[in-house]
């Protein structure tokens, strides 16, 4: 600068930077590397397995119906539909099927969680990218859920509710009219924050055009689930293979053009209030009669039965200590989990414990794209497209 | 002893060192929580506005490891989580003191397997265990009240 | 198409390159050897009746002391899920793993999303992937010895990790 026309190149170097596993954006148990350049990211590094459980290995080591809490524990934001789906595939294992009211009920508790799933999806991005309010706000609707949940079966998070050839109970009087109620006020209530955030200058200029998941990308790493929809393929397992009589319900598979964080976010919105349209056409039409399947090599026999026959009783004892004997052979069985198609690939040996449990986690597909999301871009929409893909470390790392 | 006569009015209590130290600290926690798996949610839930733990003084989460004084460890430690959990519990600052919540955290759970560390208090230790799977909001309060005891019984002379 | 149909295609495109073929509960799967696997699932992708484009899911089996399986000349399967968006309908490609020979041609460049999930059958069951740009551990940690999910890994054998991993970060040319 001496002769004051040019001005010498600042120098630099590019700077590694260290997020997680222990970070409050990471949700969890992420850790990533990312290289910069002043605030652009060059280079990343993504580490995943922090929380590995050894899911799969431990499912070999149990009867088909313990796995039922396993499965629930993989997927903590919206733990029914994982055991649901387990449950699911295992009927579809042995050929049974459940009960149409067992059915019904399946897709209500499973809609209720994708609702808080994807209001705690919504809230923890929001807090990630500063606003804190509608994460509290949203956090007393779930907590209404789990109040319903807990009238269903006695617990509020892990709710072991399913059951291989239907569910452990019906629902107790007048809960549907509760159902009924708080999905009003969750729908109000989602409402609200989605006009706090729709058109939000802040939160627009942060989303849009953060992570953008392309089609080619999205169908390159099998992206499933809002993350795909927001992409604009409109695929949806409820649509494509239904399940549980989902083809009966009217309902949309809400997509958007852009794949990025904001379309994300509002894909989410809308998939709550098709859950919402979802569980009131369920209550609506529920059929009535038993919620477990007449068959006694699956299910267990009422406890007047095991009480006060001795037939009951021994089959009580057999199915607890000599488990479900399914054929011998293998099958996928795919279902629509809170984050994409989650499905179950099971082999048996024909003994009572699976030999293989394998499976497919949507969050682990979505999560793959991320490096390549954030190539080049800047940090902070790092940060907010992290918190968009929605990635439950439970089913991550399995 | 006739020290107040000295003192012309002003508003003086006498008591000993440690019951002001201990007051202090036991409503004011700051907890780090290092939150793995799904008693993470219960605990957001903690936070939230229907259990609101800001009741008991120990609302202000602190992500930094060197700002906070309770370690709140909630969900499945692995292998690979080990040493980055050791890492967390040498950085916070004493006085300190360590939750485990649920029964990963405790025990291992029901996860005994070759990847899940049977009990955190293999690596650090532990002043208070909380059953459940989840545990309930209440039983986290419970937890933090029980805390708040242990800390009214100790003396600032045992941390030096 | 059904999946029984599918699997006739496959069986009179391929023939005797066809090692076993299934069928269980309408859902129907061939094995093949690794050197078959890439042409096998490029076919499925390509040809305009299948026209699986959707590579879903990779996960390995390991068949050490199956029951009633003399004729099985192969320890471990790698089962690839594939799904037909267009047509809406699903198959399913297993690979042949030797015991002694454990590798398969990587697809990682076919389908972004093999990357992982290689990465993580080669972690679990110890199968290489030829081909892959980094072929790491993924789910255990990197001084676990062994492969957990084999027959003949013990479930409680814990392996302690004295310190994380310091460099994450790899050549570029994975994300390229």
């Amino acid at each position: 600068m001496s002769d004051g026309t040019s001005v010498p190149p600042i120098p630099s170097e590019l700077l590694t930077l260290n997020i997680g596993p222990a970070h409050p954006a990471t949700h969890g148990t992420l850790r990533l590397q990312v290289q910069l350049d002043g605030e652009t990211i060059v280079n990343t590094g993504c580490e995943i397995g922090y929380l590995h459980r050894g899911f799969e290995k431990q499912c070999e080591t149990v009867y088909y119906q313990f796995v039922i809490p396993y499965a629930e524990r993989l997927n903590y934001m919206g733990p029914v539909h994982n055991s649901n789906a387990w449950c699911f595939a295992c009927e579809q294992f042995l050929g049974i099927e459940a009960p149409p009211r067992a059915q019904a009920l399946r897709v209500i508790t499973s809609e209720m969680a994708r609702i808080i799933d994807h209001a705690v999806c919504i809230g923890t991005n929001l807090v990630d990218i500063g606003a804190l309010t509608n994460f509290w706000y949203m956090y007393n609707y779930r907590e209404k859920i789990y109040d319903l949940y807990e009238e269903l079966c006695g617990a509020r998070m892990m709710v072991n509710y399913p059951r291989i050839g239907g569910v452990s109970q019906d629902a107790p009087d007048g809960w549907f009219d509760k159902l009924l109620t708080t999905i009003g006020e969750m729908q109000e209530a989602v409402g609200d924050v989605q006009h706090l955030v729709e058109r939000n200058r802040i939160f627009m200029d942060r989303t849009i055009g953060a992570g953008v998941i392309t089609k080619e990308l999205a169908i390159s790493h099998a992206v499933t689930g809002p993350c795909l929809r927001a992409a604009g393929i409109p695929y949806d397992v409820r649509k494509a293979q239904p399940y549980w009589g989902y083809e009966k319900y009217q309902f949309d598979v809400p997509t958007a053009e852009g794949g990025d964080t904001y379309d994300r976010t509002i894909v989410r919105f809308q998939e709550m209030y098709e859950s919402c349209k979802i569980i009131r056409q369920a209550v609506a039409s529920i059929p009535g009669g038993a919620v477990m399947v007449e068959d006694h090599l699956v299910a267990l026999p009422a406890k007047d039965k095991v009480y006060n026959t001795m037939e009951g009783l021994i089959n009580h004892f057999k199915l607890i200590m000599h488990g479900i004997q399914p054929p011998k052979g293998e099958l996928y069985s795919a279902t629509e989990g809170g984050c994409g198609e989650l499905g179950f690939y099971i082999v048996s040996d024909g003994s009572p414990k699976p030999w293989r449990v394998r499976i497919r986690p949507p969050c682990f597909a979505n999560y793959s794209t991320f490096p390549k999301i954030i190539q080049g871009k800047m940090l902070a929409d790092a940060i907010a497209a992290l918190g968009s893909i929605n990635i439950i470390a439970g089913e991550l790392d399995r | 002893m006739g020290l107040e006569n000295h003192l012309e009015g002003m508003p003086v209590i006498a008591t000993r060192l440690d019951e002001v130290i201990n007051w202090g600290r036991k409503y004011a926690l700051w907890p780090m929580p290092f939150g793995t798996a799904c008693c993470a949610i219960e605990f957001m839930g903690v936070v939230s506005s229907r259990f609101d733990v800001s009741r008991f003084g120990a609302e202000l989460v602190r992500f930094s490891p060197r700002q906070a004084d309770l370690l709140l460890v909630m969900g499945t430690i692995t292998q690979k989580m080990a040493p980055v959990l050791k890492q967390i519990y040498d950085q916070m600052p004493d006085p300190k003191w360590v939750v485990s919540m649920g029964a990963c955290a405790s025990s291992g759970g029901f996860y005994d397997n070759y990847s899940v560390v049977q009990g955190i208090d293999e690596l650090v230790p532990v002043d208070v265990y909380v059953a459940g799977c989840p545990p309930r909001p209440e039983n986290v309060i419970g937890a933090i009240v029980k805390i708040q005891e242990k800390i009214s019984r100790e003396s600032i002379s045992a941390w030096r | 198409m059904v999946e029984r149909d599918i699997m006739a295609r496959v069986q009179a495109q391929f023939g005797e390159r066809v090692l076993a073929s299934y069928e269980f509960r309408g859902q129907c799967a061939v094995t093949v050897r690794p050197a078959d696997l890439r042409a096998v699932l490029v076919w499925l992708r390509d040809d305009g009746e299948i026209n699986a484009d959707w590579l879903l899911d990779v996960g390995g089996v390991d068949y050490l002391g199956y029951p009633d399986d003399d004729d099985r000349e192969w320890r471990y399967e790698v089962a690839y899920q594939v799904y037909s968006m267009a047509k809406n309908h699903r198959f399913r490609v297993k690979v042949a793993v030797p015991e002694g020979a454990e590798s398969v041609p990587s697809v990682w460049d076919l389908w972004a999303v093999a990357n992982w999930m290689e990465r993580e059958v080669w972690d679990l069951y110890g199968i290489r992937f030829e081909g892959h740009p980094n072929l790491r551990r993924i789910l255990c940690h990197d001084e676990f010895e062994g492969h957990a999910l084999r027959k003949d890994y013990p479930i409680n054998k814990r392996q302690k990790l004295s310190q994380p991993a310091e460099n994450l970060l790899c050549d570029k040319v994975e994300w390229a």
